[in-house]
């Protein structure tokens, strides 16, 4: 009884840990005061400040735009890609999927150097462009290895029973293929934007006069103080983010549920 | 053209990375037949399917449907379907989609879609299971749904891979006839692959035995059983005690230390030959009688029959009797001259 | 029926993307001027310069930090894998899932919080004051450096001890107690050698991060605070020292490569000798 009491109480104080630095964020969003250290009474204005701060809605316009496009990018080129190297085998299976490991292993600064000094070398003025171009480089990788595992785990003989019923290569891709490892595909662009959503590092090295995102612009205002707007906006995305996980866990329990229902029978 | 054989494969080999997994098969497949594909795991009859089918392109040699070569035609082009070794059925698709894959294709009319269908669903014994999901169905019923959904197409050749492998033995009974059946209803060539060879003696109207990339014999399974061409094909279809013997003459072959009457001809005189004896060949009768004498050593009763291991000093004789001899009598063995089948002795590495 | 095609886009971008960006980043390493590509001076003076007891002791801050971190993450981890691992699959999803949450805050601002609960006015140092003491120096130090650290690569280390142990089979464990293992030998004979899969995972995915960061030592350790992500960082956005920059980027890399290679080998090992056993 007491072990279970500590085991709890430990999971508990873990919980604070995590939770304690968020906490502190959301209250003082509701801070009237632009101090970071003193509480001086409720307000409401960073959230109506934040419509009206073209700086931070700015980033985060930036922020969005290259996080869709990336992911969106970056799922098809490694939708395809994965399927390819799941075609592939022996030796150049192995060559293919240690490069693609390469910028899941190499720290973020290294891939950020590496592809700065690539753009310079190209001549590409940095923005927008060398910026989009560096996430989709990260956001690859993750596609696929969330799609192999689905195509692994696909009946190898699915897309052969399609095309003995007639299907072309491609109609066969379309109508077999894609739906058995959707799964993977979505789990994939969700990890892809998620990633390039919360990226600092890689975009710290490839932005561009004008161009920045969200974890620039809180980097930047750190040393001055950070603007509780911020607190007010990541507050919104954080509880937008657990009420999409909340609807999403809701499915998937029932799906869950029926699952083990039918392992029942 | 040759109108009796609806496929030929003509010398076709097969490597992989340089290991030669087909060698040289040359198979005429008639019109309308049963043809079982047997030999045990790697010896090379799910490749030689899957070249049938077109998943696969042989490193030399073609594949004639029809009289017209089809060896670089795409498996969506042949009139060839197959029902898959896991039936590879599309697991986001209920039956009724499962099985108008096909027909989609093809741009058939929904109408008639929907009567061929229903018509195929009659066929294999699965009325009114259009709207069901993969999943829910037994490993009979989604059998059942593959063959269909491959038959719907109305294919000249149905190419079945190990079908009846995930059932369990009872099941396995009853689709093995009623495969056949189904094989005469719709009146088209099955080829089958199995590593069963009770299941090949069972359904087929021809047998290719095959190892290591070679087909050893091709022929009925009455003639596969009776008179296997090499001490493999003996081994792998029904048991046999295999001994070594010598060709005096013809119609005479001396082994255990006898000379025994036989029907075989055309060896060399003394020719070293293996001699093939079934074990249900071997008649008991009392020692003083027997051509061959022994000590039963053990006995095993198999349902219908006692299977015994006698001993005559050298020798370890496999019998299937209904006769039970207790461990340690005296026997004797009598075989006669047409259940003695010589084959040619056959080196292999 | 060849599918492979498919990946020859991929192919050309990892090639573009990928391994010519290294190639740079080593030739940037290997030469001093940066005049034309046609008169390159190859030289290993940037990779001596590294050697200077300066900048060799920021290499030796990093690592240490990181171990530490590891360590502790590892410490602090692997109990909280196991207690929601042997909840019921429900219960335990929800547990996981709160672990995974916090990371959807952004990282930077959830560091940057730490400054409020820790600071001289802060939350910690109030409740400290409470109980009688001086407010303390919590700021701007090893300590909150690799407080910064352990708060954000803890869930890094949870997740793939996590992942391992649910997969293990119950029966093992229940094996182990009808043969008479108490619950002692069965965590060490069974549960531990089991899950070292996920704790070498773990302690890749927290060391790695952990000795290349710049920003936690910046936000926590304060604007003269000099971990060898910080090296990279002045090198190429302040100084301007590509090649001297591109030189500690490749030993780092020489460096988390190493460590993987000797993780990985640990782990075969312990593979093989379950193997004799």
């Amino acid at each position: 009884m007491v072990g279970k009491i500590l085991k709890r109480l430990y999971i508990i104080l873990m919980f604070l840990f995590l939770y304690a630095p968020i906490i502190v964020l959301i209250i003082f969003s509701f801070n009237e005061s632009k101090s970071r250290g003193t509480w001086s009474g409720f307000t409401l204005k960073w959230y109506i400040e934040l419509f009206r701060d073209a700086e931070v809605l700015k980033a985060l316009y930036y922020t969005v735009i290259i996080a869709l496009s990336a992911s969106i990018i970056s799922t098809i080129i490694g939708t395809f890609a994965a399927i390819g190297i799941y075609d592939m085998c022996g030796i150049n299976k192995k060559i293919v999927l240690n490069l693609n490991y390469l910028p899941v292993i190499n720290p973020d600064i290294v891939t950020a150097v590496s592809l700065m000094t690539l753009f310079r070398f190209l001549r590409l003025e940095f923005g927008f462009v060398t910026m989009l171009l560096s996430h989709i480089t990260f956001c690859i990788p993750y596609v696929i290895l969330s799609v192999l595992p689905k195509l692994q785990q696909m009946n190898k003989h699915l897309a052969e029973a399609a095309m003995d019923l007639g299907a072309t290569p491609m109609y066969a891709m379309k109508k077999v293929v894609i739906p058995e490892i959707i799964p993977g595909i979505i789990t994939g662009a969700l990890m892809a934007f998620t990633l390039s959503i919360d990226d600092f590092v890689i975009s710290f090295f490839n932005k561009g006069a004008g161009i920045t995102n969200l974890s620039i612009t809180i980097f930047s205002m750190a040393r001055r103080g950070i603007n509780p707007v911020i607190n007010a906006l990541s507050t919104l995305m954080f509880t937008g983010l657990l009420i999409l996980l909340l609807v999403i866990n809701k499915r998937s329990t029932k799906n869950l549920n029926k699952e083990v229902k039918l392992y029942e029978k | 053209m040759n109108k009796t054989y609806i496929i030929e494969l003509e010398n076709i080999s097969k490597e992989y990375d340089g290991i030669r997994v087909l060698d040289n098969i040359n198979l005429y497949i008639k019109r309308n037949e049963f043809l079982t594909l047997l030999g045990p795991s790697g010896c090379g009859k799910t490749t030689t399917l899957r070249i049938i089918g077109g998943f696969e392109q042989p490193t030399e040699g073609k594949i004639i449907f029809e009289g017209k070569d089809i060896t670089e035609v795409p498996p969506y082009k042949r009139q060839i379907n197959t029902v898959f070794q896991r039936y590879a059925l599309f697991p986001h698709m209920n039956v009724f989609e499962n099985i108008a894959f096909g027909l989609n294709i093809k741009k058939v009319s929904q109408k008639e879609i929907n009567s061929k269908v229903k018509e195929i669903l009659r066929l294999v014994n699965l009325q009114s299971f259009e709207n069901r999901s993969i999943e829910s169905l037994s490993g009979g019923q989604q059998q059942r749904v593959a063959i269909a959904r491959a038959l719907v197409n109305e294919p000249e050749v149905l190419l079945l891979d190990e079908p009846l492998g995930a059932l369990d033995l009872k099941l396995r009974k009853e689709m093995q006839i009623e495969l056949k059946n189904m094989q005469k209803r719709v009146g088209i060539t099955f080829i089958y692959v199995t590593h069963d060879q009770e299941e090949a003696l069972t359904m087929s109207d021809s047998i290719v035995v095959m190892d290591k990339g070679v087909v050893q014999q091709i022929g009925t399974p009455v003639d596969i059983y009776n008179e296997p061409k090499n001490r493999f094909v003996a081994q792998f279809i029904g048991d046999s005690n295999i001994i070594n013997g010598i060709m005096l003459e013809d119609f005479k072959v001396e082994f255990a230390g006898k000379v025994f009457d036989c029907v075989d001809k055309g060896f060399d005189k003394n020719e070293s030959v293996e001699v093939v004896i079934r074990p249900e060949d071997l008649e008991i009768t009392i020692q003083e009688k027997g051509q061959l004498k022994g000590i039963v050593t053990s006995i095993t009763f198999k349902g219908v029959h006692y299977e015994m291991i006698v001993n005559d000093g050298t020798i370890d004789w496999k019998i299937h009797s209904t006769i039970m001899k207790s461990v340690g009598t005296k026997i004797g063995m009598i075989v006669a001259p047409e259940n003695i089948h010589v084959m040619k002795k056959v080196t292999r590495e | 029926m060849k599918m492979k095609w498919t990946s020859y886009p991929y192919l050309l971008w990892i090639i573009i993307f990928i391994l010519v960006p290294l190639v740079l980043v080593l030739l940037y390493a290997i030469t001093a001027t940066e005049e034309h590509i046609s008169n390159l001076e190859f030289t290993l003076d940037n990779f001596n310069r590294f050697l200077d007891p300066k900048y060799f002791d920021v290499l030796w801050v990093s690592v240490k930090l990181a171990l530490q971190s590891t360590v502790m993450t590892l410490i602090l981890g692997y109990p909280i894998a196991i207690l929601i691992a042997k909840e019921k699959p429900s219960k335990r999803n929800i547990l996981i899932s709160l672990f995974i949450i916090p990371m959807w805050m952004n990282f930077l601002l959830r560091t940057y919080a730490w400054l409020t609960l820790l600071g001289k006015n802060g939350i910690i140092n109030f409740i400290i004051s409470q109980l009688g003491f001086g407010p303390l120096d919590l700021l701007y130090n090893d300590g909150a450096v690799l407080l910064g650290m352990v708060y954000n690569f803890l869930p890094f280390m949870i997740l793939p001890i996590y992942s391992v142990l649910v997969k293990i089979d119950n029966s093992l464990m229940e094996s182990a107690e009808d043969l008479g293992a108490n619950k002692f030998q069965v965590f060490t004979k069974i549960t531990l050698p089991l899950s070292i899969p996920g704790i070498i995972t773990g302690i890749t995915m927290v060391f790695m991060p952990a000795v290349s960061t710049f920003v936690i030592s910046r936000l926590l350790g304060g604007g003269q605070y000099m971990l060898i992500g910080n090296l990279v960082e002045q090198q190429f956005l302040w100084v301007g020292d590509w090649h001297f920059g591109s030189a500690i980027s490749i030993i780092m890399m020489i460096f988390i490569l190493l460590t993987m290679a000797i993780t990985a080998k640990f782990d075969t090992q312990k593979k093989g000798s379950r193997g004799l056993w």
